[in-house]
């Protein structure tokens, strides 16, 4: 490498925008930040610090099955998202932070220890997705019966059907 | 007794780390499974006057069928844990099966009390992907009908508070006011609840010839109702002394813990997302948020009494403004053509037919739309893959998130009080089950 003073190209991925370190993305106007698994729970507590004082939603989607979706820098995109919306009230600004999380190891950690207010909600998406939160304070069932078994908001979980009935039909 | 007031300036300020930690370290949550709760008094001394409780999930202070079980010390609250499910009916999974078209008659089913927020909340979410401006006159429709709903699930609160506490006269006066709000509804929408009426692209239709009149006598008359209701419990010494400093929360908590709405602004934090984020033409109107001092039972209903008054104010404000002009975007992708054209125009014909049977797609993304409703932040994430109906779609429902105050409230208290907390939280159970 010549030592002229010449802008050397950067490495990293052609203009990723960055948040707190995190690749960015802007979604109809709303910021979005994408960590990876491992920075996930080290993001928020950054954001609680910066004024973000509400954890408004714990979410997951499952992508299985639905094509390519556009993922900002060398994000990798896996089968299901944890999706956190975090609320500063005094800027009146939102966050939202989406997870990739891997099929074969569909956990994160918890983030009940920096938000209290997020313990219901990320056993809402265990119950339903079965992601589980590490350092969670009591994963258990919260809206399917405790004995339940399976995952009903994954895609590859059956809706089911009860067959239809008629009156003096024979059986 | 003591003054809410008190136990909460005597504290000095704490940062967001060290509230997360107290309220994790509280020990207010019970976290006991069914099989555990069966097995709680083998091998303890039975003597030290703990015992585990179970109230509902058909008591009727439950507001449908929330079940809590308290672990109790005599007569005193130590734990409580919220058993929530039983109107699970996986709306959520349901929502992901049904096009965008049908997307409100599910979401609206969610909070019976206050149908149409969900249904604002899950427009507003698909108007935002569609990337379609609504006329001005549904956005104008679509304030004066949240807000009186926002009224009628206010007075439903007043008349099940009421109940719960034992002024069963305030239940029957506070259902007849609301009856006059779902009678103006059911001229609009057609019926009573569930109404399917703000649906994606404005409202399904024109407010009827002559909308005025019956609301109008309606607003003139109901002041004087609320002044009884003060009369009947504001002011009255027995619903003093049995709502007040009963069941505080402090704002820090309240933020923690992600509580929204009534709850959180009895604290004295005034958020409200009709002030502070602004949806429709709430930036147009005016009105006051209503806030409470000391985040106690009395102040969260002071705050929906009064609450009622500024959403009439609201409404006054949307009749004199009412917009004329269309009632729904005239975009023939998203909404159906008039029923007439369709024996006219072929293109009519086949946009009916697409509409109602594959429906309209929706771009590729994510969003997140929100409304006040009230009982909180209510929330719609949607995720689209670009076809007819949802990749995901999530209610983040207020009375979900509220319900996780209940065991901080309750801590310590009195279970005669359990009552009045568990009203004075006022969740609706089919949204927090979905």
């Amino acid at each position: 490498m010549s030592d002229v003073a010449e802008p050397v190209e950067e490495p990293t991925p052609e203009g990723v925008p960055e948040l707190f370190g995190v690749p960015m993305t802007e979604s109809r106007g709303q910021c979005v930040l994408h960590p990876d698994r491992d920075g996930y729970h080290a993001l928020v507590s950054t954001l609680r610090d910066e004024g973000y004082l509400m954890c408004v939603d714990v979410t997951a989607v499952d992508y299985l099955g639905s094509g390519e979706r556009s993922l900002p820098g060398d994000v990798l995109a896996e089968r299901f998202e944890v999706v956190a919306q975090f609320l500063d009230h005094q800027q009146r600004r939102r966050l939202r932070v989406r997870v990739q999380v891997p099929a074969e190891e569909a956990s994160v950690e918890s983030i009940t220890d920096l938000y209290p207010g997020a313990e219901a909600l990320e056993r809402e998406a265990y119950d339903m997705f079965g992601i589980t939160f590490g350092d969670h304070p009591d994963l258990t069932r919260i809206l399917m019966p405790e004995d339940w078994i399976g995952f009903p908001l994954r895609k590859d979980y059956d809706v089911g059907r009860i067959p239809v009935q008629f009156k003096g039909a024979a059986s | 007794m003591t003054l809410a007031h008190e136990a909460v300036s005597s504290e000095t300020i704490e940062t967001p780390a060290e509230v997360a930690a107290r309220l994790n370290a509280s020990g207010a949550t019970l976290r006991l499974s069914e099989a555990e709760a069966v097995t709680y008094d083998e091998g303890r001394d039975v003597d030290d006057e703990r015992m585990i409780i179970n109230m509902g999930p058909q008591h009727p202070s439950t507001h449908g069928v929330l079940r809590l079980m308290m672990e109790l010390r005599g007569e005193t609250v130590e734990r409580t844990k919220p058993v929530i499910g039983y109107l699970h009916t996986g709306m959520e999974k349901t929502a992901e099966g049904l096009t965008y078209l049908q997307g409100p008659t599910n979401v609206t089913r969610m909070d019976y009390a206050a149908p149409l927020f969900s249904e604002l909340a899950f427009s507003l979410a698909v108007e935002e992907l569609l990337d379609v401006e609504i006329p001005e006159r549904a956005t104008w429709i679509r304030m004066l009908m949240t807000e009186l709903n926002r009224m009628s699930s206010h007075l439903l609160f007043l008349a099940t508070n009421g109940m719960d506490l034992g002024a069963v006269g305030m239940m029957l006066y506070g259902w007849k006011e609301r009856e006059e709000v779902l009678r103006f509804f059911e001229k609009v929408t057609g019926l009573r609840m569930n109404h399917n009426y703000i649906r994606p692209g404005g409202v399904a239709a024109d407010l009827p010839d002559g909308w005025e009149d019956g609301l109008v006598a309606f607003l003139d008359q109901l002041p004087k109702r609320l002044e009884e209701f003060d009369t009947l419990m504001t002011g009255q010494p027995i619903w003093r002394d049995r709502t007040q400093g009963i069941g505080v929360i402090t704002t820090e908590e309240a933020v923690a813990l992600g509580a929204t709405g009534p709850i959180l602004r009895s604290t004295g934090f005034g958020w409200d997302l009709r002030r502070d984020e602004p949806y429709l033409a709430y930036d147009e109107v005016e009105f006051d948020v209503i806030v409470g001092t000391y985040g106690d039972t009395f102040d969260r209903y002071a705050i929906r009494l009064n609450e009622i008054r500024e959403s009439m104010r609201i409404v006054r404000q949307c009749i004199e403004k009412m917009p004329p002009g269309d009632y729904r975007v005239q975009d023939s992708k998203v909404t159906p053509p008039p029923r007439g054209r369709i024996d006219e125009s072929m293109e009519a014909l086949i946009h009916h037919f697409k509409i109602f049977t594959e429906g309209y797609k929706v771009p590729e993304g994510e969003v997140y739309a929100k409304v006040e409703s009230p009982r909180g932040e209510l929330g719609c994430y949607i995720v689209s893959d670009g076809g007819p109906s949802p990749l995901r779609m999530h209610i983040r429902g207020p009375s979900f998130v509220n319900l996780q105050t209940l065991p901080h409230l309750m801590k310590g208290g009195l279970i005669a009080d359990a009552v009045a907390v568990v009203s004075s939280v006022d969740p609706i159970m089919g949204e927090v089950d979905r």
